[in-house]
């Protein structure tokens, strides 16, 4: 199991967003959250990527303890950013750095963690030819090797989101979280997006993704969750979950999204 | 009537003269007038430019006492005239014990300096605080969950930024400052206003002209220019990414 949640709390103020999630996948799956607004998908993918403090409920990667509630609330930064390292986002409105053309957005953080190595003094120069080579791979495999000295204000939203999926790629996370990456785009738009999210999955990168494109999530995830009020409410195979759905409010969500 | 314009011809003829003969005289007192009114200008940018910046930091703060204390100083210090300030700042030492300044002219520079500084430090920690709270959280996020510290959050990331946001109201704020240097007057910092003034009474052997005094507009003038070029270049440097 590669990752594991077990018994996930959080509010905001008097509003409870998670109230005890729970769920769990193997290595080189994809799993795809769905749920209306509201039903705690992003607060979710914002604990697990230490972008929200849990109030309870641990995470646990390869088996052992990422996070706990219950521990110390004064964990050193230093200890959240490694343990963040293991996980990738991808958000649903790209957060590009828009002073930095495509490849230097891409090249910032390996080159900024690349100080933190004990031999870069020495090696620099090749560690930064490493660093942009990879950089350059990774955007010709998301389809940007044309636009690699642009910047984030001259590419269209379609690729702006490929830049920011190449971006969390270049520190080759174990695992890569997508919250809506296609919310943000105009319809015409979502196709290319969905096109890389294929072509990773294909390459068995594990990943999870919230989103409201119920087709996509069924051709593309290995197993989906529904998620309602805060919890999970259904959970399986796609099969399962969207054409057998034995929860009443799946069936009614899935419904109106048919209907639209 | 004829007379009358006659007249005024013969005394405006009679003023031109009088100045192109004065001017070789008022020219370099201006200059050492204005000479003082640019080092208030710089020290004052200095100090007020790092000033502002943590003073920002403390108004941002999550630690309520010191949110709350930066904002009191920043309502008192806006709210008040800073030729109050001076006066304050430069009589009162006096007032109730011993005169740190001493009577001269360093002495009402420091004064001045300091009443400067506190002052646009004040207004400028609410253009960085604008400029800070511009950038959108996303983009600190963003670098969040790339592993960068929150140090190279704000140098790498948020600092770009947030200059290119406050560019347009920190160059109308410090070319007001050129200007504001005036204000010394008010202690007799012999800044160009006072160089100015002083021909009015007596100075350099010149008596009762008031015409130099009008002449340190043109300094005004030429160095708001200078400055006017300059953010206007930097702002197109900036304009590269949105």
């Amino acid at each position: 199991m590669i990752l594991e949640i077990k018994d996930l709390y959080k509010s905001f103020g008097r509003t409870d967003v998670l109230k005890g999630v729970n769920f769990s996948m193997e290595e080189g799956e994809v799993l795809s959250i769905l749920g209306s607004s509201g039903s705690g998908k992003t607060t979710l993918l914002r604990c697990i990527n230490f972008l929200e403090r849990a109030d309870k409920g641990q995470i646990l990667l390869d088996g052992e303890l990422l996070f706990d509630a219950a521990e110390e609330k004064t964990a050193k930064a230093k200890e959240i950013r490694k343990k963040q390292l293991n996980f990738g986002l991808v958000f649903q409105d790209f957060n590009l750095f828009p002073q930095y053309s495509v490849i230097e957005n891409v090249m910032l953080a390996p080159k900024l963690l690349a100080k933190e190595e004990p031999d870069f003094k020495i090696n620099k120069n090749q560690i930064y030819e490493e660093i942009r080579h990879n950089a350059e791979e990774i955007l010709d495999r998301v389809g940007l090797s044309e636009k690699l000295d642009n910047y984030p204000c001259e590419l269209s939203g379609g690729q702006k989101q490929r830049v920011s999926i190449a971006r969390a790629l270049a520190l080759k996370p174990r695992i890569l979280f997508f919250d809506e990456p296609t919310s943000a785009l105009d319809p015409e738009l979502t196709g290319e997006i969905l096109k890389v999210i294929r072509s990773l999955a294909a390459q068995n990168i594990t990943m999870v993704i919230v989103t409201h494109e119920i087709d996509f999530a069924y051709s593309v995830s290995d197993k989906i969750i529904f998620m309602s009020d805060g919890v999970v409410i259904e959970s399986g195979t796609p099969d399962q979950v969207i054409n057998n759905a034995s929860n009443e409010r799946t069936k009614m969500f899935l419904q109106k999204l048919s209907e639209k | 009537m004829l007379n009358v314009i006659k007249r005024n011809e013969f005394e405006h003829m009679q003023l031109i003269n009088r100045i192109i003969e004065q001017f070789p005289i008022v020219f370099p007192a201006l200059n050492v007038g204005f000479l003082q009114t640019l080092k208030l200008f710089a020290i004052t940018l200095v100090g007020a430019l790092p000033l502002g910046l943590i003073i920002s930091f403390g108004s941002m703060t999550k630690f309520k006492p010191i949110s709350l204390l930066t904002k009191v100083v920043v309502w008192i210090v806006r709210g008040s005239p800073l030729m109050l300030q001076l006066m304050i700042i430069y009589y009162l030492p006096g007032l109730v014990g011993k005169n740190i300044w001493g009577g001269g002219e360093s002495g009402r520079f420091i004064a001045a300096a300091i009443a400067f500084i506190m002052n646009y430090a004040c207004y400028f920690s609410e253009i960085y605080r604008g400029g800070i709270q511009g950038v959108p959280v996303g983009q600190q996020e963003a670098g969040q969950v790339l592993g960068l510290t929150k140090t190279q959050v704000f140098f790498k990331v948020t600092l770009l930024q947030m200059v290119k946001r406050i560019v347009p109201p920190m160059s109308n704020e410090i070319i007001t400052l050129v200007k504001d240097t005036s204000l010394a007057r008010i202690i007799a910092l012999q800044e160009i206003i006072w160089a100015g003034g002083a021909f009015m009474k007596s100075s350099h052997g010149i008596q009762g002209q008031i015409w130099p005094l009008f002449f340190t507009g043109v300094y005004y003038l030429a160095f708001c220019g200078i400055l006017t070029l300059l953010f206007g270049y930097i702002e197109k440097k900036l304009s590269y990414f949105e």
